[in-house]
């Protein structure tokens, strides 16, 4: 553990503590205000008639008979929105050469996908909105179907975007050292074909949204269950032609997000429109079933890897072929090639080789978009390269730890750049591999391992090193054109009651960060944290910022309200001073009283500094001005990243007859510099890691030939339950980021960075004593039985 | 998604119920738990015009010993399986199957009549009727009857219920001291429907087996009793040659359908191994 940011002694030190979330009693009370439970005066409810088809053409549309339907206010079609909406392009400047097809809120000719919503309905209920869905009729001609990346990269096959030359996004390369040359000379050489399925983030909440717009005023004000409400603010503004100051986007109680409240959607940009033709407030909540067919999904990649090492098993280079396959589309703002482009260059990161190659292509085909979702890319890179550090332990004659011991980065080495170009500033990936096994008694669990072979009992051990990507830069997307804030805002006061309210950018969506801003504010200023109020996610009170994505939260976020927090106990000590007439240096603030900072002798309380501030003005010194709310930005500089790492283990059971694998325990050390709530880290980690083995077991989103989803619903889409998870134990490592006074990093990703990865070698572990690999997620039972040859 | 508007009536007795359903014509349905009827109509897949609720109905409710038999009445919900007494003595099989249906707020307001009238073939109690020999009561416009369980699941979702007749109540032969039982099934999350289960019920003397029903669920069409492999296990005991016979006729007797995710020879291996382990235990006593 690295020292304390204050000592903890004192009173109001938070930083490091668990302590419970604030907002957990009033959402556990059902006293959340979440989109859906909003009613306006004179709201009406969307709904869309969505494509049967994955690629067709419009030949007609006929709404008479559900426009005549009683209690329906507006149908409206692509070409009724594109009247008052701008097209979007789901491009960035910094990935050159990349294309994509104009969007717009809904489609005037052509439907791309199976489930693209195509005609909207606002009636005066959901259900008769839906009775109006049933009495449209659409006129479609097929045109042929590109579902998967082969037949989407055939030379002359059918195309997505008419006009284009391939069903190419983007193409990507790297190249460092001298790659052939160390497969030439390379000792060993393990190499294998990846398939990642596709999955989606299910959050318990679904998408929501309210547009309500006021044409007395020209306002629009939008209530979104977004992790991003300054984005969407900057987006609506742009593309409906209304000025920014007044587009309001108020993103209150969020039920989870992962990534996936932050693209741009066709309903919701759809339902803005709506807004505007009508003039009064129209709420669309996604239902489950279109939620599988509209949200955007992720991963989709077939990676082919190999890897070079000497004749002691010293990793000397890699070699990589990523292909993606996105969708029709690429996603807006953030682009669907992010994931592909974080894949190539998290591909052996924390190993010490030099030698790098990877291509990536990134494809279109008649799906739904995929785009960024917790832990976007991590995954993928992480189990295309432990698997291959596992087989490469095979061949040299090394065990999993041995052969990670010997080429992980060295704890006294850094600042190290890796092959792919990330500079790390600080990390620890020696310690954590030491810790893991200790923590996992690694060589009992060997030992029981190969007692119960012998009983038939196939025991797997798996583990996984990572690095996760947090604090992002400007270098993420600002540097591609995109109006995405890399910084954040933070505007905090002090209260004529001598309590502190904090208005600040970063969003809540069910992970803590009011409590652990407050936790900041409270310790940085000495007061209790329940005087600290913590206020997010409305555009018109809360500063511009970056709010939720990546991992951000606490490192730029809680470096944003430590700043502005010091800001305003100067201001308050100024002021103390001149009442007690001391130097402000020879004062403190502890537990709510201003002390002497020598003796802790308590002199007044902060409260009797607010009245005077706020009320007795004129019993201050002439010319005193008392500012007691200051306002904050922080944005980060030095290294683009603060990298964090970690490692991973498990240990599971297969059964080999029925192709069921049992999770029996799960361990992770991870290393997110400062821990601010420890709890919290905790809960993060435990629903990262319980997401990644979703997606190693049960989760995926699958396609028939003609690109339609066959098992969109959840009695179909297998989410993970608590009955099929293991115990997950977890330790840390602090290596603080010097980059801020906080040194907090994020955490959020890490679960699921390294989950999916640690049950592959697991299993692959497991299986042994069998002739039988497995190398594509999720790992179900019909995979394990198709590798044991059992049917 | 919401459902279409449709009408509701509370039936206080049986006859309210069918006269009901008579006035209406096709286009009503009875509702009883609701765990497999309300999200029909929240998909729209279903849209009558008007619910009979059957749920205040006295005469569907009770479980009772009548002669040979233990009588469930059709209202009986999943959550008594567990905690009846006389279900647990008489009828263990159920007791063992209902665990595995569903989850248990799901299993607060299920009901056992509503799901063998549903006859969903990846549902556990269908399958158990006939493992158990059951006959099903049902009351019509035409009066009363009972069917046997053998003759009662028809196809997907189709049995020898007529529009507009009710199921009053499940007849269970009372399970005997020279009986054994055993339930399993194989789903890939606790409380999903199964990639394939099995239910049975033996009469023996001593090891030796003089009479066996055997029936899986999530096999086909309906749920379904394998009589070949029954035949292959009439008469002997339960030894490894005998369990592997039986695992040998199981191919006879299921034909599963292509599964998106399961293909039939899968269906088929996982129907073997969880019958050879089945009756591994059985034969064990257990
Ligand atoms: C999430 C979820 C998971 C589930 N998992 C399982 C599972 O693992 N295994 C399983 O077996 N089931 C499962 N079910 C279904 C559940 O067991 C249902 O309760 C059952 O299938 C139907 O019973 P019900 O009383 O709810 O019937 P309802 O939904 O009320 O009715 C179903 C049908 O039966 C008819 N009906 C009902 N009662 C009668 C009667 N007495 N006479 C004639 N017709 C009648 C209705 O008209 C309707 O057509 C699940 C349900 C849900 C929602």
């Amino acid at each position: 553990m690295s020292a304390p940011l204050t000592s903890l002694d004192r009173p109001n030190s938070y930083i490091g503590r668990s302590v419970p979330r604030p907002n957990a009693k009033r959402l556990l009370a059902g006293r959340g205000r979440y989109v859906s439970d909003l009613r306006l005066p004179r709201m009406l409810y969307a709904a869309f008639v969505r494509s049967p088809h994955s690629h067709a053409k419009i030949i007609s549309i006929d709404a008479g008979r559900a426009s005549a339907l009683e209690g329906v206010h507006l149908v409206a079609t692509g070409a009724d929105l594109a009247k008052i909406c701008t097209p979007w392009t789901g491009t960035l400047d910094h990935f050159k050469g990349m294309t994509s097809a104009p969007q717009l809120p809904l489609p005037l000719d052509r439907v791309v996908w199976a489930g693209q919503a195509v005609v909207a309905v606002v009636a005066e209920s959901r259900a008769i909105a839906e009775d109006a869905l049933e009495l449209i009729e659409i006129d479609y001609e097929d045109l042929p179907i590109v579902a998967d990346i082969d037949s989407a990269r055939e030379a002359g096959g059918p195309l997505i975007n008419p006009g284009s030359a391939n069903n190419v996004c983007f193409r990507s390369q790297l190249d460092n050292g001298s790659v052939d040359d160390a497969f030439a000379h390379a000792a060993h050489v393990v190499e294998e074909e990846f398939c990642f399925g596709r999955h989606t983030a299910v959050t318990l909440e679904p998408r929501a949204i309210i547009a309500d717009y006021d044409p007395a005023a020209g306002a629009l004000t939008v209530h979104h269950a977004t992790q991003t409400p300054y984005q969407f603010q900057d987006l609506y503004s742009r593309h409906y032609g209304l000025p920014e100051a007044r587009v309001r986007v108020i993103a209150t109680d969020i039920g989870g997000s992962f990534g996936m409240k932050l693209h741009v959607y066709h309903e919701d940009m759809a339902v803005v429109g709506l807004s505007i033709l009508l003039g009064r407030p129209v709420k669309y909540v996604a239902d489950r079933i279109e939620s599988f067919v509209s949200d955007i999904q992720a991963r989709d990649h077939r990676v082919r890897a190999r890897m070079a090492l000497d004749g002691k098993g010293e990793i000397q280079a890699m070699d990589v072929l990523d292909l993606t396959g996105i969708g029709a589309f690429s996603s807006y703002p953030r682009t669907s090639v992010v994931e592909g482009n974080q894949v190539i260059r998290l591909i052996g990161a924390p190993y010490r080789f030099k030698n790098y190659r990877a291509t990536l292509e990134v494809i279109f085909q008649n799906k739904v978009q995929t785009s960024q979702y917790r832990a976007v890319g991590h995954p993928i890179a992480c189990a295309v390269t432990e698997r291959l550090v596992d087989m490469a332990a095979v061949k040299v004659g090394l065990d999993p730890f041995a052969i990670r011991a010997q080429n992980l980065i060295a704890d006294d080495a850094y600042p190290q750049t890796s092959p792919t170009g990330y500079r790390f500033e600080a990390l620890s990936h020696q310690a954590c591999l030491k810790r893991l096994h200790e923590m996992m008694d690694y060589d009992a669990l060997r030992s029981e391992q190969a007692e119960l072979r012998k009983g038939g009992v196939y025991r797997g051990i798996g583990i996984a090193a990572f690095v996760e990507i947090t604090n992002p830069s400007p270098a993420f997307y600002g540097v591609g054109g995109a109006r995405i804030s890399s910084q954040d805002g933070a505007i905090v006061s002090l209260t004529p009651s001598g309590e502190v309210r904090c208005l600040i950018s970063v969003t809540e969506q069910g992970q803590g960060t009011e409590a652990i801003i407050s936790q900041i504010v409270a310790d940085q200023l000495g007061v209790a944290q329940e005087h600290v109020k913590v206020i997010t996610g409305d555009t018109e009170v809360t500063p511009h910022g970056g709010a939720t994505w990546a991992c951000r939260g606490a490192g730029i976020g809680g470096e944003t309200a430590l700043q502005a927090t010091r800001a305003l106990r100067r201001n308050i000590l100024e002021i103390a001073a001149l009442i007690l007439q001391e130097q402000p240096s020879a004062l403190d603030i502890i537990d709510g009283e201003v002390v002497d900072a020598g003796t802790r002798n308590q002199r007044m309380p902060v409260s009797e500094i607010a009245r005077i501030a706020y009320f007795r003005s004129d019993t201050l010194p002439p010319g005193t001005q008392a500012q007691l709310t200051v306002s904050q930005h922080f944005a980060p500089q030095g290294y683009p990243f603060a990298f964090t790492n970690g490692i991973q283990g498990c240990s599971l059971e297969v059964d080999v007859e029925t192709g069921f694998i049992k999770m029996l325990k799960h361990f992770i050390v991870e290393d997110c510099g400062r821990v601010i709530n420890p709890m919290l880290v905790d809960e993060q980690l435990r629903g990262g890691i319980v997401q990644g083995l979703g997606a190693a077991l049960f989760e995926e989103c699958r396609y028939s030939e003609t690109g339609q989803l066959v098992n969109g619903s959840l009695a179909d889409y297998l989410v993970p339950m608590p009955m099929e998870m293991p115990d997950i134990v977890i330790a840390h490592i602090e290596t603080p980021t010097a980059d801020t006074e906080l040194g907090a990093k994020g955490c959020g990703e890490a679960g699921t960075a390294a989950a999916s990865a640690c049950v592959l070698n697991a299993v692959n572990d497991a299986l042994t004593p069998f002739d039988a690999t497995i190398n594509s997620i999720p790992i179900t039972p019909s995979k394990v039985l198709k590798a044991l040859k059992r049917f | 998604m919401k459902a279409r508007a449709f009408s509701y009536f509370r039936a206080a007795t049986i006859d309210q119920a069918l006269h009901a359903h008579a006035r209406a014509g096709d286009d009503a349905r009875f509702i009883a738990g609701g765990q497999s009827l309300v999200p029909a109509l929240s998909l729209r897949l279903q849209a009558p015009r008007l619910l009979i609720d059957i749920t205040h109905i006295a005469e569907l409710r009770g479980v009772r010993r009548e002669g040979a038999f233990l009588r469930i009445g059709a209202l009986t919900r999943h959550c008594e399986m567990l905690s009846e007494p006389l279900i647990a003595e008489f009828a263990p099989l159920l007791r063992a199957a209902a665990p595995f249906v569903a989850h248990p707020a799901i299993r607060n307001r299920g009901t056992f009549g509503g799901s063998v009238a549903h006859a969903d073939p990846a549902s556990e109690f269908p399958a158990m009727t006939l493992a158990l020999g059951a006959e099903i009561e049902i009351v019509g416009p035409s009066g009363s009857r009972r069917v046997k369980a053998d003759d009662f699941f028809v196809d997907l979702f189709e049995t020898a219920l007529q529009p507009g007749e009710l199921i009053t109540a499940v007849f269970v032969p009372l399970f005997k001291a020279d009986q054994r039982f055993a339930f399993d099934e194989l789903a890939r999350r606790r409380g999903d429907y199964a990639l394939v289960g099995c239910g049975m019920l033996a009469t023996c003397t001593g090891d030796r087996i003089d009479d066996i029903r055997i029936s899986f669920f999530s096999v086909g069409n309906t749920p379904t009793r394998v009589k070949g492999t029954e035949a292959a296990l009439i008469g002997s005991s339960l030894g490894a040659e005998r369990i592997a016979a039986a695992q040998a006729a199981l191919e006879g007797d299921l034909a599963p359908p292509e599964g998106d995710e399961v293909p039939p020879a899968m269906r088929l291996h996982l129907a073997r191994v969880l019958l050879g382990r089945m009756l591994g235990r059985l034969g064990a006593g257990a």
